[in-house]
């Protein structure tokens, strides 16, 4: 099972993504920002990181570059895409994904352990999971509070495209603690906290984000 | 204004020249006329004033320095020593790790979010340069007191510097210091330390050599930004009256910084530079004066081809630019299309200025002016050597001792322990180290709070090595010989608690002004015990950074020699962490404890120094890191002894993992009762936890290498009770935590 990772300039958890996909048993292939070739993968993560700086808006400029304009026409047949915090950014800046990241309530960088509440397991990302799973995965990020208007909020909680919530407390004044979400199709999803980070108990808080990239592979079989 | 050239030197031999406003002395400036045969152009001035300042000529220092080199021990771990951008160490298996600490303190006073931020990104550049992917970031910070209003402006801009530019690196911050004291008050201290790992042959040096190669200048562009900033501001104390110095700060682009490192790093991969520098305190005029002197000498470099962001700057002025995120390689001509192509690739401006020439002089033109023709080692090197006057400082003869209250009842237990863990100093740091990201790149095995940040560097053989700074500030100042002494012993300590083994060390000297004799004595005492110290425990110094004129009138901040030790673990997975594990654990303390508070936390508080700092006994600690290393396997947890002794330990060690302890401390047995035994800071201690089916083989060991050990209870329950003073662990956690977010925000 090929699984691609996108490197923009100033993509960060690139390398942590590829490790991620090799410890659940799949073939991470890199991909680069600049070329349209999506080296037939058969899913794609967009990772974490400062791409372009964070220039004009988180993930404004990534939106554009060639190897999205694939990405945008694969994910609109159902191909699977997972946009793990500054790829998230990116999903809502090309459109995949409805609402916005902007600055935490607090104004500060964030980086912490925490808690979630598994809200959606029916998305290739989280299939692995039981609904109400509790997790603990890093978040680490300025802009991750998750804002739309009312009629996007009230669509995306009647549809259960609510993937992920925060637990205990929020971190950042997301509206309804929305930590991560899919799109109608369910096979987009966008979250804040690093699934990637929290893959061995060595350098991790928890294995629990392992789920996220062997849910993909075992949906990608059962295709 | 116009250009002046050599030829217009040479004929017009009398024009006055800025040499005071530049920072030079009268007889610098008369050595440099001497040295050229005529006066200097004003370029050529201005290479000289940025270069023969303080901080890029150690001209104050390095008649003291020089007993690094002297009494350096016998080390087969050295790969690259002092003198080049930062030193390497072999750590086996074919690695090589270099790593180095940096000061960015007057920047960071007068514009804090810019001087932090290009702090971390100066000393990373450092790091590539040797050859080296960067692989994590620590920053001891101090601060003057923690409620002062100046505190309020200066801590939340350097913290958000230092996070918003290493952050944005993807480098991981896995530790450092945040410190309190009045003296930092004005000159807040910013060390950056970098941390870089590359395998043996592919370590790089500045060098320019082979007639004929091209000297590539690539990154940013050059502006404004920073013009004089090592010999304006960094050299000289601050004084009111004077104009605003927000100009001469540089501002960073951690975004430019990232496609250097991953456009430098596939460069360095194709084996495509002969010699390569990073372009940070003097600019373009350090870059080429130290590249062409470590080399044969000639370089010839044409100044109008510098891409500008403001094409309005003068040859001087690019000359002096502290413009961040560039790199200055020398490359053979054959290879620059490679060059340039993955330069394109990463989207980085790069540009062929000059080239290696036959001759022996660094000549720079500018639109066919000659306007430099200089010796570069006499730029580079050959900067003037003060041997400044020292005198013990007579602070020294009027310290008094300690008067502290004896704790007679469990109240007094309670309220003095609570008091000092929620002091400023003691308090929980998250609210700082929250803000850095401590696991981008996926291999960060310990970061702060831990006793030493730790970075697995090989996933097959789980190979990593562990970072860990410290200074004591205040023992240095009532004896900054025992003082520096000290420091690296603590640093080491924290390395082997984490299970490493010490390796090397690097080190940030700050200190008040040289040309007062008295810090001079501080500082001269300072190197001499830690020279004494490298060679005594074995260990080689990689580098280091002085930075003086930490002061404000005729006040010098504490002497404050930042120490960082490098360990190596073989498998990081056998790494012992601080924090309580589980219940049913039994509580050791390894180390005596002395009736001593001079200098401690608890004897600050209440607003006392002391007169005497502990003075450190070397056999006893390398029997205490070999006992440490050899126990590893028998160990659930360990954490040094230092800051806020074993009550400072204990708060920290239970609120981890929110599992509490029992705690009986039998006065009699140690010297001072039970305020010694919870507050004294005597060095050589250790807080562990074993099993009870190992308690017995642990005291065996200890027995061994001969160091004492104490039981002293039990862990469990969701309370800090010793004797019979009873702490919920949330009346705990609530002191150790409410204090950096209730006076920040």
């Amino acid at each position: 099972m090929r699984i691609g990772v996108v490197t923009f300039p100033g993509s960060l958890d690139d390398s942590s993504a590829l490790r991620a996909i090799r410890l659940a048993g799949g073939t991470p292939v890199p991909l680069f920002h600049a070329s349209d070739d999506l080296k037939e993968v058969q899913a794609v993560v967009l990772p974490g990181g400062f791409s372009y700086g964070d220039y004009l808006r988180c993930g404004a400029i990534s939106r554009f570059a060639p190897i999205m304009s694939s990405i945008i026409i694969a994910a609109e047949h159902g191909f699977p895409v997972l946009g793990i915090c500054n790829g998230f950014q990116i999903l809502c800046e090309s459109h995949l994904l409805p609402g916005a990241l902007t600055r935490n309530q607090g104004l500060h960088f964030v980086c912490t352990d925490q808690p979630l509440t598994v809200e959606n397991n029916s998305t290739p990302w989280t299939s692995g999971y039981s609904k109400g799973d509790r997790l603990v995965i890093p978040i680490k990020n300025g802009e991750g509070s998750f804002q739309a208007s009312a009629q996007t909020l009230h669509e995306l909680e009647s549809e259960g495209r609510v993937v992920l919530r925060y637990a205990d407390s929020n971190p950042n004044g997301s509206k309804n603690d929305i930590a991560g979400i899919t799109n109608a199709r369910g096979n987009v999803v966008g979250v804040m906290p690093h699934p990637e980070q929290a893959i061995e108990t060595l350098t991790g808080p928890s294995t629990d984000g392992l789920t996220f990239f062997t849910s993909v592979l075992h949906s990608l079989v059962g295709r | 204004m116009s250009l002046d050239t050599v030829a217009i030197a040479t004929a017009q031999p009398d024009t006055e020249q800025p040499w005071r406003e530049l920072g030079l002395k009268e007889d610098e400036y008369a050595r440099i006329k001497e040295i050229l045969g005529r006066r200097p152009t004003s370029s050529e001035l201005a290479m000289y004033s940025v270069m023969w300042s303080e901080h890029c000529s150690y001209k104050s220092s390095k008649v003291h320095l020089k007993q690094f080199g002297e009494k350096a021990p016998q080390s087969d771990a050295l790969l690259v020593g002092i003198g080049e951008n930062a030193g390497v160490v072999d750590i086996g298996q074919g690695y090589a790790v270099t790593f180095k600490i940096e000061s960015h303190n007057h920047p960071s006073f007068v514009e804090p979010y810019q001087g932090a931020a290009t702090g971390v990104g100066g000393i990373v550049r450092d790091i590539l340069t040797m050859g080296a992917r960067p692989i994590a970031v620590m920053d001891p910070l101090r601060f003057g007191l923690a409620d002062a209003p100046d505190t309020r402006r200066v801590l939340p801009g350097i913290v958000a510097g230092v996070g918003g530019y290493g952050n944005c690196l993807g480098l991981p911050n896995i530790g450092g210091e945040v410190v309190f004291d009045a003296t930092y008050a004005g000159n807040p201290l910013v060390n950056a330390l970098c941390v870089g790992v590359m395998r043996h042959e592919d370590i790089k040096l500045a060098t320019a050599h082979g007639t004929g190669n091209l000297v590539v200048l690539f990154g940013a562009k050059t502006g404004g930004d920073g013009i004089g900033g090592v010999s304006v501001l960094a050299s000289e104390t601050f004084a009111s009256g004077k104009a605003a110095k927000r100009p001469a700060v540089q501002v960073g682009d951690p975004f430019a910084e990232k496609v250097l490192i991953e456009c430098s790093l596939e460069i360095f991969a194709e084996d495509l530079v002969v010699g390569i520098q990073d372009l940070g305190g003097a600019g373009l005029s350090c870059a080429t004066s130290e590249l062409a002197s470590a080399g044969s000498g000639g370089m010839s470099i044409q100044l109008e081809k510098v891409p500008l962001r403001d094409p309005s700057l003068s040859p001087e002025e690019i000359l002096m630019s502290e413009s961040q995120e560039r790199m200055c390689a020398i490359i053979e001509p054959s290879k620059l299309a490679r060059f340039m192509k993955i330069c394109k690739k990463w989207d980085v401006t790069a540009t062929v200025i000059g080239e290696v020439t036959e001759g022996k002089h660094l000549e720079i033109t500018f639109n066919g002016e000659l306007i430099v023709d200089v010796p570069p080692r006499t730029v580079a090197h050959d900067g003037p050597v003060y041997n400044r006057p020292i005198a013990k400082p007579a602070y020294l003869d009027s310290l008094t001792p300690t008067s502290l209250p004896s704790l007679d009842s469990a109240d007094e237990i309670k309220s003095e322990l609570l008091a000092l863990i929620a002091s400023p100093n003691i308090a929980d740091k998250s609210w700082v180290t929250d803000q850095y990201d401590r696991y981008v790149q996926g291999n960060s095995v310990l970061a702060q709070p831990e006793d030493s940040g730790m970075v697995r560097i090989d996933e097959e053989t789980n190979l990593g090595v562990a970072i860990s700074t410290d200074a004591n500030a205040r023992w240095s100042y009532l004896d900054p010989y025992n003082g520096a002494k000290l420091a690296l012993l603590e640093s080491c300590r924290n390395i082997a608690t984490t299970g490493a083994k010490p390796l090397a060390v690097t080190n940030c000297l700050n200190f008040g002004s040289p040309e007062d004799p008295g810090v001079m004595w501080q500082f001269a005492e300072t190197v001499r015990g830690l020279a004494d110290i490298c060679l005594e425990m074995g260990l080689p110094v990689t580098g280091g950074n002085v930075s003086f004129y930490n002061q404000t009138g005729s006040v010098a901040i504490l002497p404050t020699p930042v120490i960082g030790v490098l360990g190596v673990i073989q498998d990081v997975t056998k790494r012992t962490k601080m924090g309580i594990p589980a219940a049913g654990l039994e509580v050791l303390q390894l180390g005596n404890t002395a009736d001593n508070f001079s200098g401690s936390e608890w004897a600050h508080i209440h607003g006392q120094m002391g007169d005497t700092a502990p003075l450190p006994d070397i056999a006893t600690e390398v029997r205490l890191i070999n006992l440490l290393l050899e126990a590893q396997p028998l160990l659930e947890s360990a954490h040094d002894l230092s800051d806020g002794g074993l009550a400072a330990a204990l708060t920290e060690t239970t609120l981890r993992n929110k599992i509490g302890a029992t705690i009986s401390l039998p006065g009699e047995y140690i010297p001072g009762g039970v305020a010694a035994a919870l507050f004294a800071e005597t060095p050589g201690r250790i807080l562990i936890t074993v099993t009870p089916e190992n308690l017995e083989a642990a005291q065996a060991l200890a027995t061994k290498f001969d160091i004492p050990f104490h039981h002293l209870g039990t862990t469990g329950g969701d309370a800090l009770i010793i004797n019979d003073a009873t702490i919920p662990l949330t009346e705990l956690s609530q002191a150790h935590t409410a204090t950096l977010p209730r006076l920040f925000g």
